[in-house]
């Protein structure tokens, strides 16, 4: 049997990323065919994009909460994240030392904080409960008169853990402290109702059925920052790069889709999701991850005693599953989630993750395809 | 089970690439794969030479697909650094010379990786050494055999591994030359065919031990005498680390004829050097030792030892002791006899077991 050979696939790492969606491709065809003009130009066919770049810049605003002109589109979640941190830190570096950091943040943010620890930025890290969550009162007794800001995801993307982000926005703004959330997981899955005191959003289009390449970061008026990037002055001179505007294009119409569909596709969701925790229950020394009432209503995180998570992707891929454990590093190895450890548990079961995670393409199939193949794998690696 | 599926040790170089071209081309379902052996906390070397770079996992990679083979990456940079570094590092501060490859050898490449292979309901693993596996109807034991191109042989980096190990073990390699190994690489295409030899430890930058050692164990070298072997006291080492058997230059103990490091005492911790010919030796003594050809040694035999990779077998006699270890008797005294290091016995291109030399 060789790679090539065709498989009827179940695809079940929507969190890692997603099928892109007919209509965002239907929307960028034009803008990689016949309106390929630079929206910095000054004529007519580089007008006709730049009115369309302009138009989706509003369409988002109004999905994200935020102005137009709050609103910057980078290459994706990681950019924004950088832009945010190392933007906003560098900016004010003459007001503040202090930055704080959730435990369980995406390595977008870690490795970013990381950076201005290495460049003399004191980072504290936030200590989160054994279900992955963020407690407000953590955060207010670490604040200090030099802190900068404070980054606490929306939602994880291992465990899909909600945070109480509207409590701690409340929080970060009484204290006039710019508060980070990384919505990478959240756009387009859950309403950003409760991220409207964040100082900074950023998101990522492929995560709700847009493109891969593109993102972008809500800065709200007021919160300057330095560029990362320099060049030619786009995005009011804090992103410099001729815009990726097939992306753009493709961006708008997904988180458009999604959004239109999230109220249904949300309790859909959450009751595919229910049905694959009770499923999974019945695999003997299953341990869940996260209690359902405080996640994301498409992330599914287990773990199974006794076995190694990367066995078991691996069998999983061999008969045609795509799943993740907890999060892969470039070289396509896994690593022990740092996640699953700083909610406290051991390394032994942490190593063996399991996350599951559904999207707008996935169906009561893809579970009932899923679970007897899981169960022989589980039973294999046991033996 | 078909009997047929193969788990392929990749690293993006010629051999292991080739392997697995071949063993595809003999009808196995090959999956590749490469143990990620690094982690952030080792001062790991970003030359390409590193058997376990980001960039082999990208060649591995490259070739996989070239191949049409699956292709994974197994993390055990933790089982890594306990099983091999961490030995390697308190190996030398026990004043020994180890060999980390076979340390990787046996408890990663045909342990951890030998246990990858079986969850994956894989009946082989396969790697690019060039030595040759078999069964031999006659001794009735899986048997390990020197490479056809006994310029490459690397049967001495495998003289750990169990019957069990050699049973699951297929080294396609063992008939071929080097010459052959990389006609075939073109042959398919891969683009590692013109790649560079890598020879040294894969976790010590730039082949620098000292250095190395300064980082992993900051503080672990300890200065103390450098004395000759009726114990006048004629220098000061820089801890004994920095220090193998038969060393020459680097003592800092000028004047009047050459010196040579004879041994490394812990207990004193003592660089004793003597003349030249201090340095040769009639006889040493094995531990942790490993039968393959034989199922034991109960009479005295003849063999050829062979005392470290890049050396000739000399003739010898090996003996069991009242105590488990092996003594081997050099017909003619051998140099260099290295504590640390593995001795491995053969008869014609056999091998026939091996220790760690002790002394």
């Amino acid at each position: 049997m060789t790679e090539m050979q065709a498989q009827e696939s179940v695809y079940l790492d929507h969190a890692a990323t997603t099928p892109l969606r007919p209509q965002a491709l239907e929307a960028m065809l034009p803008y990689l065919k016949e309106h390929y003009g630079n929206p910095s130009a000054v004529y007519a066919l580089g007008r006709t994009v730049r009115a369309q770049l302009d138009a989706c810049r509003d369409r988002m605003a109004a999905i994200l909460r935020c102005q137009p002109g709050e609103l910057y589109f980078t290459s994706g979640g990681t950019e924004a994240i950088n832009l945010a941190l190392h933007g906003y830190a560098r900016a004010h570096r003459d007001q503040g030392r202090h930055l704080l950091v959730s435990a369980i943040e995406h390595h977008a943010v870690l490795h970013a904080a990381k950076a201005l620890a290495d460049e003399g930025f004191e980072v504290e890290e936030i200590p989160v409960d054994r279900y992955g969550r963020v407690h407000v009162d953590e955060v207010a007794g670490r604040l200090r008169k030099d802190t900068l800001l404070v980054a606490v995801m929306h939602a994880n993307n291992e465990i899909g853990t909600i945070q109480p982000i509207a409590e701690l926005g409340k929080l970060c703004q009484d204290h006039r402290v710019a508060l980070h959330v990384d919505a990478v997981q959240t756009a387009g899955h859950l309403s950003l109702m409760d991220l409207d005191h964040a100082a900074f959003i950023s998101i990522s289009a492929h995560k709700f059925g847009g493109p891969k390449g593109v993102g972008a970061l809500v800065a709200r008026r007021g919160r300057r920052l330095l560029p990362i990037l320099y060049g030619g002055g786009q995005e009011r001179e804090l992103r410099a790069g001729t815009e990726n505007v097939p992306c753009i294009v493709g961006m708008t119409v997904a988180l458009e889709s999604a959004h239109a569909e999230l109220a249904g596709e949300e309790s859909r969701l959450r009751r595919l999701a229910q049905d694959l925790r009770n499923r999974l229950s019945r695999i003997p020394g299953t341990v869940f991850n996260s209690r359902p009432e405080l996640c994301l209503p498409h992330i599914v995180n287990v773990c199974f005693e006794e076995i190694s998570g990367e066995s078991l992707l691996y069998l999983l891929d061999r008969a045609g599953i795509a799943a993740a454990s907890g999060s892969a590093c470039s070289a396509g190895s896994t690593l022990v989630s740092h996640v699953l450890l700083a909610m406290g548990l051991p390394r032994t079961l942490a190593a063996g993750a399991l996350r599951l995670s559904l999207g707008y393409s996935s169906t009561e199939e893809d579970i009932a395809r899923l679970m007897p193949v899981l169960q022989a794998c589980v039973e294999r690696l046991r033996r | 089970m078909t009997g047929r599926r193969v788990l392929v040790a990749m690293s993006g170089g010629v051999d292991s690439s080739v392997t697995a071209a071949l063993l595809q081309e003999q009808g196995y379902e090959v999956i590749g794969a490469t143990m990620q052996l690094w982690s952030d906390c080792l001062p790991h070397s970003e030359a390409e030479s590193g058997c376990c770079s980001i960039s082999a996992v990208e060649d591995a990679r490259r070739v996989a697909t070239r191949l049409g083979i699956p292709y994974y990456v197994f993390n055990m940079a933790d089982a890594f650094t306990t099983a091999v570094v961490d030995r390697f590092a308190d190996a030398y501060l026990n004043g020994l010379t180890p060999n980390p490859c076979l340390l990787c050898n046996r408890d990663l490449k045909f342990g951890l990786f030998l246990d990858k292979a079986r969850e994956l309901d894989c009946d082989f693993i396969a790697t690019g050494h060039y030595a040759r596996v078999w069964f031999d109807d006659a001794r009735k034991r899986y048997c390990l055999g020197k490479g056809k191109d006994t310029g490459k042989d690397q049967s001495y980096a495998l003289y750990m591994l169990t019957q069990e190990q050699l049973a699951h073990t297929l080294l396609p390699l063992g008939d071929l030359n080097k010459q052959d190994t990389r006609r075939i690489a073109a042959r398919y295409g891969l683009q590692v065919a013109q790649k560079k030899e890598s020879q040294e430890i894969c976790f010590v930058p730039n082949n620098n031990y000292r250095e190395f050692m300064e980082q992993y164990r900051p503080g672990s070298a300890k200065p103390g005498p450098i004395v000759n072997l009726e114990g006048d006291v004629l220098g000061t080492h820089t801890g004994l680390a920095n220090y193998t058997i038969g060393q020459r230059k680097g003592l800092g103990i000028g004047g009047g004829k050459p010196h040579f490091v004879v041994r490394l005492e812990v207990d004193r911790n003592a660089v004793v050097v003597g003349a030249a010919a201090d340095v040769y030796q009639t006889s040493c003594r094995a531990e942790d030792v490993n039968w393959i050809a034989v199922p034991d040694l109960d009479a005295p035999l003849q063999v050829d030892a062979k005392i470290r990779y890049r050396v000739e077998p000399a003739q010898a006699v090996i003996n069991l002791e009242a105590d488990g270890r092996v003594v081997t008797r050099f017909l003619r005294p051998q140099r260099a006899v290295t504590p640390g290091q593995a001795v491995v016995w053969y008869q014609d291109d056999v091998v026939i077991g091996g220790g760690i030399i002790t002394r």
